[in-house]
This record gives C-alpha cells, sequence and structure tokens, in this order.
C-alpha cells in the first residue's frame, strides 16, 4: 500500500500540470496582497464605512491577520476548482493513456489500488493548502506585520486579540482541508466514470458551483435540503474566528462562539468523504476494465 | 403702546438681571471644581478599557492616558486596536471647564448614586465652541463633577460618569464612563461575504443604541512632565 502511494505520488508531482494550481495560487495571492498594500487604507475605508462613522480606529487595522482572512474568503470558492484538476484525473486519466487495466493486472487488491490513489490526491490537497497557508498567513504577516484582527460579520464585528489569533488559522486550515478533501473526493468517485478528464474535471466543478448556488441562496424551497450539501459547510471554517462573550458583553479568551456548528460540519464532510470513496471502492470492484 | 414698551423693557432687564444672578451664584462653586482641577499640569494614567457596544465583541485593553495643559488628551492601547467613540473620550471635564465664555446655570439638586450633587448647566455664549450644552453634576462635598452630559455639535451626545478614590486630592476619577449614542450597525453580504443564515438574536443587536467605555485606572504619575510627542503621534 505505501509503495502504491509512493508510485501515485511520484505520477502526481512529476506532471507539469499538477503545478499549475500552484502558480494560480501564487499569482492570485501575489496580486490581492500587492493592490491591499497600495490602497489598503481605501479598502479599508469602504470596509470601515458603516462603524467609521461613529467610532475612530486606532491600530493596525490592515494586519497580516486580516489580509489573510480577506484571501480565504475569496480563495476557497476557487481552490476547488483548482483541486478538481488533479482528483477528477485521477483514474480516467489512466483509462484514457491506456494504462488502467495494465495496473491492474499487478497484484493488488482493487481495494488497495482506489486507495492507494484517494490518498494521493489527499495528500496533492494537503500541499496545496500548505502553500495557501504559507502564501495568505506567512507572508501576509511578513509584508502587514500583526495586530488584533477585526473581523465584519453582517450584523456584528469581532475584535480578536492577536496572541488570539494563531490557532484559529490553525484550526480553519485544518477544517478547510477536510472540506478540499471532500472535494476531491467528489472528483475521484467522478473519475471512475469516463474515459477522459475533461468529463469529470467539469462535472466536479459544474456539482459544486450547482451546490455552492443552493447553499447560498435564501429561498425556503432549498433551505431544507442545506444541511445536507457539503457546500453548505465548506464555510464554517469562519467559526474558528468568532468569540463568545459573557453576560457583561467581556469577550472571553480563546473560546469559538459556535463550536456546535464546526463539530456538525466536520461529521457531514467526513461523511461525505466516506460516501464518495466507499462509493468508489464499490463501483470500481464492479467495474469491467477494458481499457 | 408706550405702556407696553415699558413692561416689555422692565421684564427683560428683570431677566437678564436674575440670569445673570444665577451665572454668578454658580461661578465660585465652578471656580473651587476648577482650582482642584488645575493643581494637575499633567498626567500619564495606566488602566483598563472596555468597550461595551451591543454589536462589536471586543477584549478588554490595557491603556495608557495622557494629559497635558490646557487640553491635550490622548488615549493609547498597549497593543492591539482601540475603538473610540468619536470625539467623546477626549472630553474631559477640563475641556468643559476651559471654556472661557459661558453662562452657568443652576438646575437644582439630584442624588448620583449615594451622592447629592448641585445641578449646573454650562451654555457656552461663543459661537465657536463645538459644545453646545454641558450638564454637570457636582458634588460640593468633595469639589468633584460626579457626571456630565455634553452635547456636541459634531459628535452628539455623550454622559461621563466618575467615581472617585485614591485621587480624590486631583479631582481625578478611579473610574470613567462614556456613553454615547450608536448608529444601526448593517453589513452588505457583498462585502463581508458571510452568505449564513440570519441570527434574529444578532439581527437586532445591531440596531441603534448606547454604546459605552469604561476605563479605569490603577494608577496615575501627576505633574511628572509629559513630552509634547506624546499627543502628536
Amino acid at each position: 500500500m505505501w509503495k502504491l502511494l509512493q508510485i501515485e505520488l511520484f505520477k502526481i508531482y512529476r506532471r507539469p500540470r499538477t503545478y499549475i494550481a500552484f502558480g494560480a495560487i501564487t499569482a492570485m495571492i501575489a496580486i490581492i496582497q500587492l493592490g491591499l498594500k497600495v490602497d489598503g487604507k481605501e479598502y479599508m475605508e469602504f470596509v470601515m464605512a458603516d462603524l467609521g462613522s461613529t467610532f475612530s480606529f486606532e491600530g493596525n487595522l490592515l494586519n497580516g491577520y486580516f489580509v489573510c482572512f480577506v484571501l480565504l474568503n475569496l480563495l476557497l470558492i476557487h481552490v476547488p476548482l483548482l483541486i478538481s484538476l488533479i482528483a477528477a484525473d485521477m483514474i480516467s486519466g489512466e483509462a484514457n493513456m491506456g494504462t488502467l487495466r495494465l495496473l491492474l493486472t499487478k497484484p493488488i487488491s482493487r481495494t488497495e489500488f482506489i486507495l492507494a490513489k484517494f490518498f494521493a490526491s489527499a495528500i496533492y490537497t494537503l500541499t496545496l493548502l500548505i502553500w495557501l497557508a504559507v502564501l495568505a498567513l506567512f507572508v501576509s504577516i511578513a509584508v502587514f506585520g500583526t495586530d488584533d484582527m477585526f473581523v465584519m460579520k453582517n450584523y456584528y464585528a469581532v475584535q480578536i486579540s492577536a496572541d488570539d489569533v494563531f490557532w484559529r488559522y490553525v484550526g480553519a486550515f485544518g477544517f478547510a482541508a477536510l472540506a478540499m478533501i471532500t472535494v476531491a473526493a467528489l472528483g475521484f468517485f467522478l473519475s471512475l466514470f469516463a474515459e477522459n478528464s475533461i468529463g469529470p474535471i467539469v462535472a466536479t466543478i459544474s456539482v459544486i458551483i450547482v451546490t455552492t448556488i443552493l447553499s447560498t441562496m435564501s429561498i425556503p424551497l432549498f433551505n431544507a435540503i442545506k444541511p445536507y450539501l457539503f457546500t453548505t459547510h465548506m464555510v464554517t471554517w469562519k467559526e474558528f474566528f468568532d468569540e463568545k462573550v459573557d453576560a457583561e458583553n467581556n469577550v472571553i479568551k480563546g473560546t469559538i462562539e459556535n463550536p456546535d456548528r464546526i463539530i456538525t460540519s466536520v461529521i457531514v464532510l467526513s461523511l461525505h468523504i466516506v460516501a464518495f470513496v466507499g462509493a468508489s471502492i464499490w463501483v470500481f470492484k464492479k467495474k469491467d476494465v477494458l481499457s | 403702546m408706550k405702556i407696553f414698551f415699558r413692561i416689555a423693557l422692565v421684564l427683560l432687564t428683570a431677566c437678564s438681571i436674575q440670569l445673570k444672578a444665577i451665572s454668578q451664584d454658580m461661578m465660585p462653586l465652578i471656580k473651587k471644581v476648577k482650582e482642584k482641577l488645575d493643581k494637575v499640569n499633567d498626567y500619564t494614567a495606566s488602566g483598563t478599557m472596555k468597550t461595551d457596544v451591543a454589536f462589536i465583541k471586543a477584549p478588554l485593553g490595557k491603556v495608557t492616558v495622557y494629559y497635558k495643559k490646557p487640553n491635550k488628551f490622548k488615549l493609547k492601547k498597549d497593543g492591539g486596536i482601540s475603538i473610540l467613540p468619536k470625539g467623546g473620550v477626549t472630553v474631559t471635564m477640563n475641556n468643559i471647564l476651559n471654556e472661557k465664555d459661558f453662562i452657568a446655570i443652576s438646575a437644582g439638586k439630584q442624588m448620583i448614586g449615594s451622592f447629592m450633587t448641585t445641578v449646573v448647566k454650562l451654555v457656552p455664549t461663543s459661537d465657536k465652541s463645538d459644545v453646545v450644552l454641558s450638564t454637570l453634576y457636582i458634588d460640593e462635598t468633595d469639589n468633584v463633577i460626579r457626571k456630565a452630559q455634553t452635547t456636541t455639535k459634531e459628535n452628539g451626545t455623550y454622559e461621563i460618569e466618575m467615581s472617585y478614590g485614591k485621587y480624590l486630592a486631583y479631582g481625578l476619577p478611579d473610574k470613567m464612563t462614556f456613553s454615547f449614542n450608536t448608529k444601526d450597525y448593517k453589513m452588505p453580504k457583498g462585502v463581508t461575504l458571510d452568505f449564513g443564515d440570519e441570527d434574529k438574536a444578532k439581527k437586532e443587536a445591531a440596531k441603534a443604541k448606547k454604546g459605552k467605555i469604561e476605563i479605569t485606572y490603577s494608577s496615575y504619575t501627576i505633574n511628572k512632565g509629559v513630552d509634547d510627542s506624546v499627543f502628536s503621534k
């Protein structure tokens, strides 16, 4: 199994297109960081306009923690598209090249084969997220410095002390990893049904777009299905950036306002991963491999 | 007609004499309060600041406050971002009493906590003053202001409540509470990118209410000099 995983990882990381996602993320983050560095003051005035009419702020509002939060808000919607480029190619790519049947002539079970391929795509997803974390968090801290983090929500704002932020990002990136592995599992599952990569990649992206629209629209008809859609739970990483307050409106440091939402989302996403991978094994075991 | 003008003239004269009398009555009390505050040329105070606004979750912060005569004031949070109501926190008692041209009108007595206070309304006579009206609740026993309400042209109405302890001799409070009015808070989802379901309790909290800033001072360093550069940063 370990040997199989090593082979799959080697195949992923030697392909030039693997690095398209890394390049795209680097370019997007660099553009946003440059924009905020040059015109960050105007951006902050726009964001804080509502509060700014009553309050004056002193301190480094546009700090690395805030910039990372903006980047994650913008990018975690698009990263699934980049992940599907690799995950949705894992089986269909082999079928397209005609190497799938050849691989299965080796003395390995189909379950081991599927698991090795899935774990390889999950590791690729993790490396992509680590790269995102390095650029979005650590480079932003280096460029913009640190201070308290100010998070604007629809009906309230949260100020998180600088020494209470880092662990929240560790949690948020850990949660994002689970969300992105769910996307990888979906793409991987769909790759079983085609003999070229385009179909599963487009199908994965389409499923993500449609379910994201259903998750974000506040239409009563769709509200019943929302809790079961994985895209509804993919944005729960934001819950790490909300704090509890006591009866006197004093922030309780080191707390999360709704930890139950995070736990629910972790369970739902984990069930999706198990379901997609389990279904992949089941389908692949029954599949008549002809290519 | 002549009789009407004579009556009007007599009434006007009587009113102005009475107003002057009221003003003069209150001036010795204000002078006593001012004399106490005038003992302080400058101070550096450290303490903690609590921001209590329904739609802002903010942590307690350590602050350092600098003051220098006649009206230089600076509040600095020791690390972190400070959120202050526009103009309000920098309104000190010295600012109010340093106004040279005002009319002081007695408005009776009122209990503030367990202290009986004399209510004095200060109306600036100059059009240039930002302050429209100040109401001071003066404790005549200790010659300190226990509460003040100030209405400004630019930043609305503020209420400042003070409790005294160790530094009563200088008229410097141990705790100051600034109350102010807040506007409705609502951010578009396109800005917050927060597309989750709306929480009715949070929505209710965002409506305009009173906000408070509480500063609890732990120590003062009085008349040891404060560099002017502190106020320009």
